[in-house]
């Protein structure tokens, strides 16, 4: 079974995150970035479901230079290959060119059984890239699994929706999105580390795809950011300590607030 | 006027209070027409037309009602078609990021997610969006002729506005592989009787601090009315439901008062309620980084001061 994870190389959350002035599009220099943590579930998952049976799994980014760290983190974790879709053009695009990039791709390396990708990234967070190429690709797609298996030529999984749970089943070749429910991510281990400095890396442009430099980027996005604001800071409260008489307190703030 | 198109959000035909929302946003850019899939519309055409649709576009084939979310991108697709609307306004849940991401690859139209405010500005759509964990509000538009927006709860307020709420069968061609994905079985969730806690006016949240006892949680939250949340980390120690958990990989919630308790207040916690109007937090631990959100907060074991405040709730209520 050969497999393709999507994987997003994003500003660390843990840092301040900001955009560029000058364009308005997400700051991807002046901040530290990783593997998207929601893609290390996609990346855990494909490498259990090989690991099962047999096959390769290829980790895919599209992404300025920097967003070959995801590649070689996916690659410590024990992905077999990486490609690395990558062009000055690129920059500025949004989830329809990324989407048309990832299917150009996926098409390029031949469409696998499975496409797996996290379910959102953790900077746009706007969680429609799987669907965008499940749709270029026309594949069936689940979203959001939090348990998968895969057997001869279906894909069967769980999801966990706000009114019930539901199995969902899929005919191969699908595309999956998986949640942080699914597994617990491996961390690479020191031979993983040594073995990824080996493992196959392509670097592949607008060129090799077949994609023109007009369909990509921020003057072709469908979308634009007119303006953004850093939320003001909120307002220091008032913080008691409890002397046995916290909860009464706590309710005389609510009273105060008309929420009693 | 062009037509916005609302897809309603509805459970068998019961009208979800995000559809009265999703109609007011719709006129303020347009002329709304509702797009409901499902059976029993006679049940929700009444209550479309009162907020606004002057047409209700009926798709009730059981093989786009039937199966996931791709054959009702389908169908939007081909009513955006023929109606060529000036927005696609679909609630922001799972089902309808998906949708709403298959219909812009299939129609060309710009999508923006998770807006919290539209409005029209200069004849178009522009949204607001609470990105980066809630650290920036952006303002945001489309470049192509139709805008897809997916819409929090509470963006809006919900107006009666009359009209004709005109049905407009719909029959649609739907692909092969549309259908290919299919529900084979589904196990309803037992309602708790609380809130639904994306709706919810007041969410009261138990972390790792509960250890596990969520009592004094709920019974605070049930004095107040209140939804009851979780972190992850009581989540994955299975004190709590998943569809409760709030945060970047739960729900996102916006309520006038959030109340979170033995919750430390991590970046992925906050990306789920940083939006709130009142933030009031109960930790040990006088460092935790929630108390840098709150309006107000108690320094103190949760499992004294929660009990403490409802029975105060309580003897004020009477
Ligand atoms: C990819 C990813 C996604 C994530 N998504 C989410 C998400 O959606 N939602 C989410 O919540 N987290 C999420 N997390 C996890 C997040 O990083 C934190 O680990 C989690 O929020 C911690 O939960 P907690 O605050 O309950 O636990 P802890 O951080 O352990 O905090 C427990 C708090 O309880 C206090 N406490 C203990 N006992 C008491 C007592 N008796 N009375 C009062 N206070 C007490 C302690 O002082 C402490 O501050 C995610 C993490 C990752 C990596």
């Amino acid at each position: 079974m050969n497999i393709v994870v999507c994987v997003k190389h994003v500003p660390d959350a843990q840092s301040e995150r900001t955009f560029n002035d000058s364009d308005n599009t997400t700051d991807r220099e002046g901040v530290d970035g990783l593997l998207s943590e929601l893609d290390e579930y996609a990346v855990e998952e494909a490498l259990k479901l090989v690991e099962a049976s047999e096959g390769e799994v290829t980790v895919l980014t599209v992404g300025p230079a920097g967003a070959a760290d995801a590649l070689k983190k996916a690659l410590q974790m024990g992905a077999h290959k990486a490609v690395h879709v990558t062009d000055d053009a690129i920059h500025g695009s949004d989830a329809p060119a990324t989407s048309l990039l990832l299917a150009k791709a996926i098409e390029k390396i031949g469409t696998p059984d499975v496409v797996i990708t996290g379910m959102a990234s953790t900077d746009g967070t706007m969680g429609v890239v799987p669907a965008m190429l499940a749709e270029r690709l026309n594949l069936p797609m689940v979203t959001y699994a939090s348990q998968l298996t895969i057997d001869g030529s279906a894909v069967t999984a769980r999801r966990d929706g706000d009114t019930a749970s539901e199995t969902i089943e899929a005919t191969l070749p699908a595309l999956v999105s998986v949640t942080d429910q699914i597994n617990e991510p491996r961390y690479p281990s020191f031979k993983g580390i040594m073995a990824a400095k080996k493992k196959p890396v392509e670097t592949w442009g607008l060129g090799d795809l077949g994609v023109d430099a007009g369909q990509v980027g921020l003057g072709a996005a469908w979308t634009k950011v007119d303006s953004f604001a850093k939320r003001p800071p909120r307002e220091k409260g008032e913080i008691v300590t409890d002397e046995g008489d916290g909860g009464t307190k706590l309710a005389e703030f609510l009273a105060s607030r008309k929420f009693i | 006027m062009a037509e916005v198109l609302v897809l309603v959000d509805h459970d068998n035909g019961e009208v979800r209070k995000t559809s009265a929302e999703m109609l007011n946003i719709a006129r303020r850019l347009g002329t709304p027409s509702a797009v409901f899939i499902g059976s029993n519309v006679q049940e929700a055409a009444d209550v479309l037309a009162r907020y606004g649709a002057e047409k209700i576009y009926v798709v009730a084939d059981p093989a786009v009602t039937g199966a996931l979310v791709a054959p009702q991108a389908e169908a939007l697709a081909q009513i955006a078609g023929q109606a060529n609307p000036a927005a696609v306004i679909i609630a922001s849940s799972s089902a309808g990021k998906e949708i709403a991401g298959r219909l812009a690859v299939k129609i060309n139209a710009g999508l923006i997610t998770d807006a919290v405010d539209v409005q029209a500005v200069d004849g178009a759509a522009q949204t607001t969006q609470s990105v980066f964990a809630g650290s920036y509000t952006v303002q945001a538009s489309a470049t192509t002729p139709t805008t897809i927006i997916t819409v929090k709860p509470n963006s809006a307020g919900i107006e009666m506005a009359q009209a004709a709420g005109t049905q407009v069968p719909v029959d649609v061609t739907l692909s092969d592989v549309a259908t290919a994905a299919k529900i084979t079985k589904s196990e309803p969730r037992q309602s708790t009787g609380r809130p639904e806690l994306t709706e919810a006016p007041i969410v009261v949240s138990g972390g790792r601090g509960t250890g596990g006892d969520f009592s004094p949680v709920e019974a605070f939250a049930d004095s107040l009315g209140a939804a009851v949340g979780a972190s992850r980390a009581a989540v994955d120690a299975g004190w709590y439901p998943h569809t409760s958990q709030v945060g970047q990989t739960g729900k996102q919630v916006s309520p006038q008062l959030y109340v979170a308790a033995g919750i430390s207040g991590a970046i992925q916690h906050r990306a789920g309620m940083q939006t709130s109007k009142t933030i009031i937090a109960v930790n040990k631990d006088e460092e935790a980084p929630i108390f840098e959100l709150v309006d107000f907060g108690v320094v103190g074991d949760l499992f004294q001061v929660l009990p403490q405040a409802t029975e105060a709730i309580q003897a004020r209520r009477g």
